[in-house]
């Protein structure tokens, strides 16, 4: 059970409208990424459904009942933050009791609960440990652990892995979601990282200056982007954007391509340019062409490519390909 | 940084203040033990004799002695008693976002830029004054008798002034470790369903227990010495009522003119003061290990 309505919720500090007005559906059990650049009010909306902010308008509804005025213990949500903030000073399994230690339970059950959740995220060996004791992948599983223990009807993450290094970071999206697949929870997630939305959500909602661009399951947003900020957002390496006369033949006002839609051929094709930067990534190149008369485009072809730098080469979009946006920016059906 | 050549110059650059520090604590503490020995009382300097132990005996079968050290532990404990739990209070309270915050903060701490002996002449002659002072008016507007507390409870008077002067220093220290929690800590215990008071005990106290112990360790010693506030109030008195150890090496040195007595009570009170040290570092101090 954890379906989560926002109705026209706003919010501003002060002088400044961080979130103008925002309506958002959430089904039970869905993966829900939020996802924008840096500044764009992704994890105040998210301490607003949390409760840490009181809206400045608006409903928060969860299982349909009018919460916006509840403390946060109260919305039965639970909530993993980007520093983890466990209290240093208790051992990791009186980290993850605290909860159940608040919600008065008696022992026996606390301890149950504690020690299957720590079979479950592997900390088992842990549990007499401090948190300053432990990696930081660790840590996260805790963080994770003291969200479970209280069953939730929806998890709040805001950026969790942020601060693992590349390697973890893979490992620990892969434990979420599988834990999700277990629990079957609603969960919300933070992120501004590509590969964690694209691979990790049901539903990602790009969000810009505190609206929403665009809502849709990953392989949407990527095949149709609405406008023009969520088809430059999603996507890596950015799609490719021209104007002017190659646009209009196309009948738009701009046309975006994305670097793998793109052919690139040495004789002869629609774009002629040299090549400035390749970047070898073994199984792919990106290349960036100054293309005449349209500025630098991304290409990404198959890793062995003889070309180098100042080579002059063509590319052509792929027909299907290509996005069309009108001259407001949306996208032309 | 911890190669023989770093180590070799790092004594070296620290050797002339490590030099200045010793000489200035031995040079007074090796005169005052070579006096503690000495037969020698201003009344008669031209007799001045060894003493042996006289004077250690003589201090210690006064029957102020043990009054005093009595006095001295509950000074210390009743002033960091109310210091610490007091300044925890204060703390918390201008943490808040208030209206006019820098203010309220300025006005908290000013009492600790008061010179003990001012600060003591104000509490004598304008609060706890049986005649004039503020409390008896209250007592007085309520028909109740002015209590003469200097005369009724002497060393609780003194207490009360010595806990004003350092409640502000406790509530500096205090309100900087407070504020160095962080915010997400408090958010999570506040989503895990933690009201205020299971905050404070929970995260708050725990995040306090360093900075508490800076403050107890801290306040320890200086109170140790408390003097001048005895001096311009009670006077030690009614009889040895109010007087610690400092104020009866005081006594004996100054009043009985005996230097070898108040040198003899001098080295006791470091002694005791080492015992309360070790003491307090085993009780208190692994806090400061983690
Ligand atoms: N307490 C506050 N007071 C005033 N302004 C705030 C406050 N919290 C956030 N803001 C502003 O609201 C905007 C959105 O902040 P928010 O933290 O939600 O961004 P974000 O999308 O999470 O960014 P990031 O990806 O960098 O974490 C920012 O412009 C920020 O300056
Ligand atoms: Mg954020």
């Amino acid at each position: 059970m954890g379906s989560i309505t926002l109705k026209q919720v706003s919010k501003t500090f002060g002088e400044a409208k961080v979130i103008p007005s925002i309506d958002l559906e959430i089904n039970d059990g869905e993966f829900v990424v939020f996802v924008g650049p840096s500044g764009c009010g992704k994890s105040t909306l998210l301490r607003l459904i949390a409760g840490l902010e009181d809206v400045s308008g608006g409903q928060i509804l969860i299982d349909g009942k009018d919460v916006t005025r509840n403390a946060p213990a109260e919305r039965g949500l639970a909530m993993v933050f980007q520093s983890y903030a466990l209290y240093p000073h208790m051992s990791v399994r009186n980290n993850i009791a605290f909860p159940l230690k608040m919600a008065k339970l008696d022992k026996a059950a606390i301890d149950k609960k504690v020690e299957d959740a720590a079979r479950v995220l592997n900390l088992t060996d842990y549990l007499e440990r401090r948190p300053s004791q432990l990696s930081g992948g660790q840590r996260q599983r805790v963080a994770i652990g003291r969200a479970i223990v209280r069953e939730p009807s929806a998890f709040l993450f805001d950026e969790p892995l942020s601060n693992l290094d590349a390697a973890l970071r893979g490992t620990m999206r892969l434990e979420i979601s599988e834990l999700h697949n277990t629990l079957k929870t609603t969960m919300i997630y933070v992120t501004h990282d590509q590969v964690e939305a694209m691979t990790m959500a049901d539903k990602i909602v790009v969000l810009n200056r505190g609206n929403i661009e665009q809502v849709g399951s990953p392989l949407d947003l990527y095949r149709s982007p609405r406008n023009l900020f969520v088809a430059g957002f999603i996507g890596s390496p950015r799609m490719n954007f021209v104007k002017g006369e190659n646009a209009r033949s196309h009948g738009a006002h701009t046309i975006g391509v994305r670097p793998e839609h793109i052919d690139l051929s040495t004789s002869a094709g629609a774009w002629r340019g040299t090549v400035g930067v390749a970047e070898h990534l073994g199984s792919d190149t990106f290349l960036h062409v100054n293309a005449d008369g349209i500025g630098t485009l991304t290409a990404r072809v198959g890793g062995d490519l003889p070309v180098r730098h100042g080579d002059q080469v063509y590319l052509t979009p792929q027909e299907g390909r290509i996005h069309r946006f009108d001259d407001k920016g949306l996208a032309i059906k | 940084m911890a190669t023989q050549n770093t180590k070799t110059l790092a004594r070296l650059m620290m050797a002339p203040a490590v030099i200045v520090l010793l000489v200035w604590m031995v040079v007074p503490l090796a005169m005052t033990l070579w006096y503690s020995f000495q037969n020698y009382n201003l009344l008669t300097p031209q007799n001045v004799s060894f003493a042996g132990f006289f004077n250690y005996v003589y201090f210690y079968t006064d029957p102020a002695f043990f009054e005093s050290i009595w006095n001295t532990l509950v000074l210390v404990l009743g002033v960091l008693l109310i210091t610490v739990i007091g300044g925890i209070a204060i703390a918390l309270l201008i943490d808040q976002p208030i209206f006019g915050q820098g203010i309220v903060r300025i006005l908290v701490i000013s009492p600790f830029f008061v010179m003990p002996p001012v600060a003591a002449l104000i509490w004598k002659n304008m609060i706890m004054h049986p005649g004039y002072g503020v409390l008896a008016d209250v007592a007085r507007f309520f028909g109740a008798q002015p209590v003469d507390w200097f005369a009724q409870y002497p060393l609780f008077s003194i207490i009360i002034i010595v806990a004003w002067q350092w409640l502000p220093f406790a509530t500096l220290i205090l309100l900087t470790a407070l504020q160095s929690l962080d915010s997400e800590q408090k958010e999570a215990a506040e989503m895990d369903g933690a009201n205020a008071f299971n905050r404070f005990i929970y995260l708050t106290l725990p995040h306090l227990s360093r900075a508490i112990t800076v403050v107890i360790l801290i306040q320890t010693i200086f109170l140790l010495g408390i003097y001048a506030e005895i001096l311009v109030t009670t006077n030690g008195g009614p009889g040895y009522a109010s007087t610690n150890l400092t104020f009866l090496i005081y006594r004996t040195a100054r009043l009985g003119y005996d230097v070898g007595g108040g040198a003899a009570g001098g080295i006791i009170a470091v002694v005791l003061a080492n015992i309360v040290a070790i003491f307090l570092m085993r009780a208190v101090g692994k806090n400061l290990d983690r």
